[in-house]
């Protein structure tokens, strides 16, 4: 297509070790590990610090209510703060965001109200919130299918000339799907500006990686595709955010898709109804506890005077106050109409659709007056 | 001439009254779509240069560039999973799925995405795209190139499917589904592309939501889609020498299924048979046998029979014409009603 750019070298291959900039320890790394990439400025990183506080408050918030019988279910990103802040956090507001289950706290970063983002994990409505004023779409949860949606529109944009770009986020298991194949392939051929993040959280549901793929590095995958991958240290959001700095900045620039592979572990469950016991180590959760996401920049900020007591507070309470408001939001009941169920079928009024529609409505016309006559007389309505 | 007036002279020729393919109308139909709104894109693979294995593309790349018209890379979820994304931006994509077993690729997208993406962002996004698909069989094609999956599309809420059966509805329908603000699978009858009427186009038939009676009769109602059309009007016109008097209504429209017309020539006739290319277990005429007897019962003098291909995997080409509905099928399952004429 003549809207293809000068094709980029991009033959080699991801490092074996994951791009760091900073330690578990906190300190800021140099040479060969960082992979040429610059530690973002302080107040950068003490923003990216503020968020993954507050989104972790949220997480451990609702995987609470979740247990309380609040959510049907909740895919926690416990542990996963740095991928999902990180690269979400390198996009504009104009930009379009193609999250998958488990991205709540990302969309939480991106701007949507707690009950916007969990109104799929209540119960009240697929997805409901409003994708353009957003920019972001519906949660898929068929694996990869997202991915292809990121890069169609992109190509879109591209075709208007917007110089808007596309992030999609996919886990470790979606990768051995078709529709992730057919994603790659797509941006690449077409050379459009998306910016994959593979989320290598280790385990799809109880699957480990191992049994997942072949490949040294997921990251690794790019390269067949004819575009740049990186494999990061996905607990190192300083890395993070900036190796998606840069891939958003070649996208929008016209150099085409990046796939970023985060090396992480989730630290909870797949969703509160699989039990973890059965298929990892207690002592490899411990591992990755100790390589946490934000204790890790927490030392660096400590260490840079950038994170005082007072700073602190203020976070705390910022968090707290969103643990707050997302109780409150999830304690009241929804107000649910059951004959909205045919109203966003089609664009096009479907005389059988109204049929079904005024039969639910005399339905619910009968149970109203049944309820109402059991109740005149004395009956306590069920 | 110059190039324009060439285009103006090609143009003047194909809008005048000419015998035109059912390929030739729908290619007419993309171009002058294309022409209106500059929305839509065309892509799919081998869409280009080439102009579609059928040549239902034939010439839009050369019109209209190939950032309107492209090939794909060859993966159907792919083509249809891109579209999704660029009619959520603004676009009215219309993708080729090239043959009829080559969709399945693209079940998951079509299914769980673009039939339900209205409906589970309560409304936010539409995704006005058309799906083509060349369908069914009677062209000698191999494996895989002759299947009947309309019964998978039109079991899907959120989708629109069609199938037209002649030139004049294939450039009409086609239009109206580009125009459309819902999702479309548009089904192409491959036995039909090349069959001819004499049209002036821009040709509007019917809203593509109505069946259409194509043959009035008293006796019998034949129902057909895409390619069961023509069957069913030379079983109608073998029959008329037998002195029954056969009605004849082409579908168009396999979702939304048009009640109206043709449960009114169902209660005229009080018998009905439906025919398809497709399996019979299942298949699109249960669904039609079922909605009618469930609303004309009492109408009714005999059970609806289905005239289907049988419960197989469609054959190989030598063996085709034995699996395929004939008109002799047509006449001999209704000769099994005990007929009482008097």
């Amino acid at each position: 297509m003549s809207l293809n750019v000068e094709h980029h070298e991009t033959r080699v291959l991801p490092s074996e070790k994951p791009l760091r900039l900073l330690d578990n320890a906190g300190h800021a790394l140099h040479g060969r590990e960082t992979g040429g990439f610059e530690l973002p400025p302080v107040e950068t990183l003490l923003e990216l610090y503020r968020r993954m506080v507050i989104a972790r408050r949220f997480d451990v918030q609702v995987t609470a209510l979740t247990k309380q019988g609040r959510l049907a279910t909740y895919p926690s990103a416990y542990g996963q703060e740095a991928c999902e802040i990180g690269v979400i956090s390198a996009i504009t507001a104009d930009d379009w965001f193609f999250p998958t289950y488990r991205d709540s706290i990302a969309l939480l970063t991106r701007g949507l109200a707690p009950a916007e983002i969990l109104q799929s994990f209540r119960g009240d409505w697929h997805n409901g919130w409003d994708q353009h004023a957003h920019r972001t779409a519906s949660m898929a949860t068929p694996l990869a299918t997202q991915a292809l949606h990121a890069v169609g529109l992109a190509h879109a944009a591209r075709l208007r000339r917007d110089p808007i770009v596309t992030l999609t986020y996919l886990g470790d298991g979606a990768t051995s799907e078709g529709d992730a194949h057919e994603a790659f392939n797509f941006a690449a051929v077409w050379q459009t500006p998306t910016v994959f993040l593979v989320q290598n959280n280790q385990f799809a549901i109880s699957t480990p990686l191992a049994r997942q793929t072949h490949a040294t590095t997921l990251a690794d995958k790019a390269v067949g595709y004819g575009m740049p991958g990186y494999h990061v240290d996905g607990n190192d959001i300083a890395a993070m955010y900036a190796v998606a700095s840069a891939a958003v900045e070649r996208a929008r620039s016209g150099g085409g898709p990046t796939l970023i592979e985060g090396l992480t572990y989730r630290i909870e469950s797949h969703t509160n109804s699989d039990d973890p016991t059965r298929y990892r180590q207690q002592r490899d959760v411990e591992h990755w506890k100790r390589r946490d996401p934000i204790e890790r920049l927490e030392k660096y900020l400590v260490s840079e005077g950038a994170l005082t007591d007072v700073v602190r507070a203020e976070i705390g309470e910022a968090a707290e106050e969103l643990a707050a408001r997302t109780r409150d939001a999830m304690s009241e009941e929804p107000q649910l109409d059951p004959l909205e169920l045919f109203d966003h079928v089609y664009a096009t009024p479907r005389a059988a659709l109204a049929e079904q529609r005024a039969a639910l409505e005399a339905e619910l016309a009968a149970h109203a007056a049944h309820v109402a006559h059991a109740g005149a007389a004395g009956v306590p309505a069920r | 001439m110059s190039t324009a007036a060439t285009e103006r002279a090609a143009d003047a020729a194909a809008s005048a009254p000419q015998p035109l393919t059912m390929a030739g109308a729908l290619n007419a139909a993309l171009r002058d779509a294309m022409e209106a709104d500059d929305r839509v894109v065309v892509y799919g693979e081998d869409v280009g240069p080439l102009g579609g294995v059928f040549r239902v593309t034939d010439g839009l790349q050369a019109r209209f560039g190939d950032e309107r018209v492209w090939d794909s890379p060859l993966a159907e979820s792919g083509i249809v999973g891109t579209a999704v994304g660029m009619a959520m931006y603004g676009l009215r994509p219309v993708v080729e799925m090239q043959f009829d077993a080559f969709s399945y690729p693209a079940f998951e997208q079509i299914v769980s995405h673009v039939a339900k993406m209205r409906n589970r962002t309560k409304g936010h996004v539409s995704l006005p795209m058309v799906i083509r698909i060349p369908c069914a069989g009677a062209i000698g094609g191999v494996e895989h190139h002759s299947d009947s999956s309309e019964a998978y599309w039109a079991a899907t809420p959120g989708l629109t499917v069609v199938m037209p059966s002649n030139p004049a509805d294939a450039y009409s329908m086609l239009r109206e589904a580009i125009e459309s603000d819902d999702p479309v699978v548009f089904m192409e009858p491959k036995s039909r592309y090349w069959s001819k009427a004499t049209l002036e186009l821009p040709v509007r038939t019917e809203p593509m939501d109505r069946a259409q009676v194509v043959r009035e009769g008293s006796d019998v109602t034949l129902i057909g889609y895409g390619p069961t059309v023509r069957t069913a009007l030379d079983a109608a016109a073998a029959a008329e020498a037998e002195g029954l008097s056969i009605e004849v209504v082409d579908l168009r429209s396999l979702s939304p299924f048009d009640d109206e017309t043709v449960g009114a020539s169902v209660r005229k006739t009080s018998r009905a048979a439906v025919i398809h290319e497709a399996a019979q277990f299942g298949g699109y005429g249960a669904e039609v046998a079922a909605r009618l007897t469930e609303r004309n019962f009492f109408h009714l003098a005999a059970p609806i029979l289905r005239i289907t291909g049988w419960d197989i995997p469609y054959p190989s080409p030598k063996l085709e014409e034995h699996h395929l509905p004939t008109p002799d099928r047509v006449l001999d399952a209704l000769a099994s009603w005990e007929w009482d004429l008097a």
